[in-house]
């Protein structure tokens, strides 16, 4: 035990000794914690509208107008042709382009239909659909609006059946989407940091030539990988505290559940990232292989997290291939229980697959690891 | 001149001799885009639905039939009160509860109107609002089936196109963001370890007393890493031309500069972060913590860049990773030529002559 004491002694030092990583270490993530968090949103609003009025009715300028009242809708310009206006789509000036035909009013009245031109920018696929949502919404309105201040008597044979839906947005009723990003983003610094700092430590210290000396030293296998991994999972567990600080003061994100579940899971979850990290450092040779395997592996499990892309969205095999990703279940835990409250009983689940899988990481970082090489 | 050939074949040597890192260097982005190409994707579809039927008649039946037929929802269970609603979302199955009120036929055909609620779990709230509108559209549809007999009178018909993408394909969105995100890490880490290994050895010294001047040195440390990302961008391209379908609507060659000049920008911040860092583990760590997270979100690579709050808009600018995304967008999908994107490309071409400025400036020719 004692032994295990220094050699975490030896760690602290190293690690507080180095001035260049302590900001890196400490400030950086939750400097991104603060900033980044700002910035995630799937929010579409500020769409960059246009038009081409090619019939300068009445009814074509009520219309314009009610884009202009949209809080979605931020018009821009009009333009004279739609020559013109597809070539402002090509610089990127706008995303949406409505064209009024000629005769759109005087079709509307004689007809009782016309037709309205869009053109929607659709490289943002999920964007472009949601503008389609709200372009649709706006001139339904507007259908009904023609409708009450036309409409003859005569035009109406019985009142129609009318089912009304109302949505309600549980545990988020506002749809802010920094409670949902930040316990995420929070996630990801807490695991990149774990996983770098370890993943690049015992490799180091072969890289240099001092893991030599330390294994002609007494020192046991077990004691030694207890020893470098501990101020690590420290060191994640404090900036989890100090994120979920930041999380509370800052974005005022609620802690619906019980925060002790919140540690009792955090600290079982990063001994898998920490046992990930010894792994690759027991099959690397320099830091740099160590850093492009940690960072091959880290930018799939971000991106396969569910964290910005939901994981139902998936194809079924990449859906089971998230199964062995501990972000995931990190993420959902999170969220669980700072938004929705759940208590130890909901997360299980989600508990004994990460037990599980930090049980398997470090009997396989400890198995490969070898004293002599 | 022979002498730096020299150096440049010295500092291939080591790439290759070095088979894992290699190995890594080259399968890593192949496997990452056919993931995420795969894999991806921010469309919303099986999500799973719960219902509450407080009423359990012929018209909430065929309501709930309409759902299930629908290819975005699948009906996962039937809760009997509103108190399981909560359980429900606390195991974090379930995303929507539709709740139909008491004698839901009876009040449509009496007083003409139902009322269904469309409850989601909005800790994330994009996917709930895009639910709640899916639900929405739905319902408004048996609406009009109800109604069909009662005549619509004026209406105003939008026709919609999707330009540059008509199909709504995510991966159009994704293959440029991760190609820029493997360029832009691949690159800068790359130079700033190999550089920073050789001042953490000693052997830069080495390096330094040498015949050489240091900014040959420098120079023929990012020469090789130039040729492996182009050969990186090439397969990169390559692969989302012919697995994914990714049209070039524009020019190959502009394409291929463009990524060079990419290349070349990161491989300048690479310069720069080891001209500011001792070990090779602080080179890593502010490559990789600093920017892995800034390039996936501010790049506009998954999030629209207008959407965020002004500020933000402002900081985006200084990442590098947004221009490119924007420069390979408008080749590759809007086909465009250098007309269109002199303006981005001239700023990628400003922050590189930055960089390498500020990396000459800070150069230390010797060690302490």
């Amino acid at each position: 035990m004692r032994i295990i004491g220094y050699i975490i002694q030896k760690e602290f030092k190293q690690i507080f000794r180095n001035k260049g990583m302590l900001p890196i270490i400490f400030i950086l993530p939750l400097l991104q914690l603060i900033i980044l968090s700002n910035a995630a949103t799937f929010e579409i609003k500020n769409i960059q509208f246009s038009y081409v009025d090619n019939d300068h009715s009445s009814t074509s300028r009520a219309l314009i107008e009610k884009f202009d009242a949209s809080k979605y809708f931020q018009v821009v310009s009009s333009f004279p042709s739609e020559k013109n206006a597809s070539s402002a789509m090509l610089k990127g000036k706008v995303d949406v382009v409505l064209n009024i035909p000629k005769n759109f009013e005087k079709e509307l009245l004689k007809e009782k239909q016309a037709s309205l031109g869009i053109t929607i920018n659709a490289i943002d696929g999920a964007a472009a659909g949601v503008e389609n949502v709200y372009i649709n919404q706006i001139v339904q309105k507007f259908n009904k609006n023609i409708k009450i201040s036309l409409m003859q008597p005569s035009d109406l044979k019985s009142t129609p059946q009318n089912i009304t839906s109302i949505p309600s947005f549980w545990y988020n009723e506002t749809l802010n989407y920094k409670t949902f990003m930040v316990p995420g983003i929070l996630v990801l610094l807490v695991t990149m940091i774990t996983l770098f700092l370890s993943g690049m430590n015992i490799v180091r210290e072969k890289e240099i030539g001092t893991l030599e000396q330390i294994n002609v030293t007494p020192i046991k296998k077990h004691q030694f990988i207890i020893g470098k991994l501990f101020p690590f999972w420290v060191i994640g567990l404090g900036i989890l505290s100090i994120g979920l600080i930041i999380a509370k003061v800052i974005f005022d994100v609620p802690m619906l559940g019980n925060i002790f579940v919140m540690y009792l899971y955090t600290s079982i979850y990063i001994l898998v990232v920490l046992g990930i990290g010894l792994f690759i450092s027991n099959f690397t040779d320099t830091q740099q292989q160590a850093m492009f395997i940690a960072w091959f592996f880290m930018v799939i499990f971000i991106l396969m997290s569910g964290l910005f892309t939901p994981i139902e969205s998936m194809p079924e095999w990449a859906q089971t291939l998230t199964d062995f990703n501990p972000i995931k279940y990190f993420v959902e835990v999170m969220r669980m229980v700072m938004l929705k409250g759940s208590s130890l009983v909901d997360i299980l689940p989600q508990l004994l697959k990460t037990l599980l899988y930090a049980f398997i990481m470090n009997i396989l970082a400890v198995w490969s690891y070898k004293k002599i090489n | 001149m022979n002498r730096f050939l020299g150096f440049i074949k010295k500092e291939f040597y080591h790439i290759f001799r070095d088979r894992r890192s290699l190995f890594i260097l080259f399968g890593m982005p192949i496997a990452q885009i056919m993931l995420f190409g795969f894999a991806i994707t921010n469309e919303i579809n099986n999500v799973d639905i719960a219902i509450l039927d407080h009423s359990k008649d012929a018209t909430t039946k065929e309501i709930i039939n309409k759902i299930a037929a629908s290819k975005y929802f699948s009906i996962k269970q039937f809760v009997e009160n509103e108190k399981e609603i909560e359980s429900v979302f606390k195991k974090g199955k379930v995303k929507v509860v539709l709740s139909f009120e008491k004698d839901f036929s009876k009040k449509l055909v009496k007083n003409n109107n139902a009322t269904v609620q469309i409850i989601t779990d909005a800790t994330d709230p994009n996917t709930a609002n895009t639910i709640s509108n899916f639900v929405t559209a739905i319902l408004q549809k048996y609406q009009q089936e109800l109604n069909k007999d009662i005549s619509v009178v004026y209406q105003i018909i939008p026709q919609t196109r999707m330009v540059y993408n008509p199909e709504l394909k995510s991966v159009f969105m994704f293959v440029p963001g991760v190609m820029t995100i493997i360029l832009m890490l691949v690159s800068a880490m790359m130079t700033s370890i190999s550089i920073t290994k050789e001042k953490e050895m000693g052997t830069m010294e080495i390096l330094l007393v040498s015949p050489l001047n240091p900014f040959q040195v420098i120079i023929g440390k990012v020469v090789p890493y130039i040729f492996l990302s182009v050969i990186n961008a090439i397969v990169i391209i390559l692969l989302s031309i012919f697995i994914f379908k990714m049209p070039v609507q524009g020019s190959l060659f502009l394409l291929g500069a463009e990524s060079v000049l990419f290349i070349i920008t990161s491989l300048a911040l690479g310069i720069l972060i080891s001209t500011v860092s001792e070990t090779q583990q602080t080179a890593m760590m502010i490559s990789l913590m600093g920017l892995m997270l800034p390039v996936i979100i501010l790049s506009g690579f998954i999030f629209p860049i207008s959407s965020m709050p002004l500020p933000l808009q402002v900081i985006s600018n200084i990442i590098p990773a947004k221009w490119f995304i924007i420069i390979l967008k408008a080749i590759m999908l809007k086909g465009v030529g250098i007309a269109f994107i002199w303006k981005e490309t001239l700023i990628l071409i400003g922050m590189t002559l930055f960089f390498m400025g500020l990396s000459i400036k800070k150069y230390k020719i010797r060690l302490e």
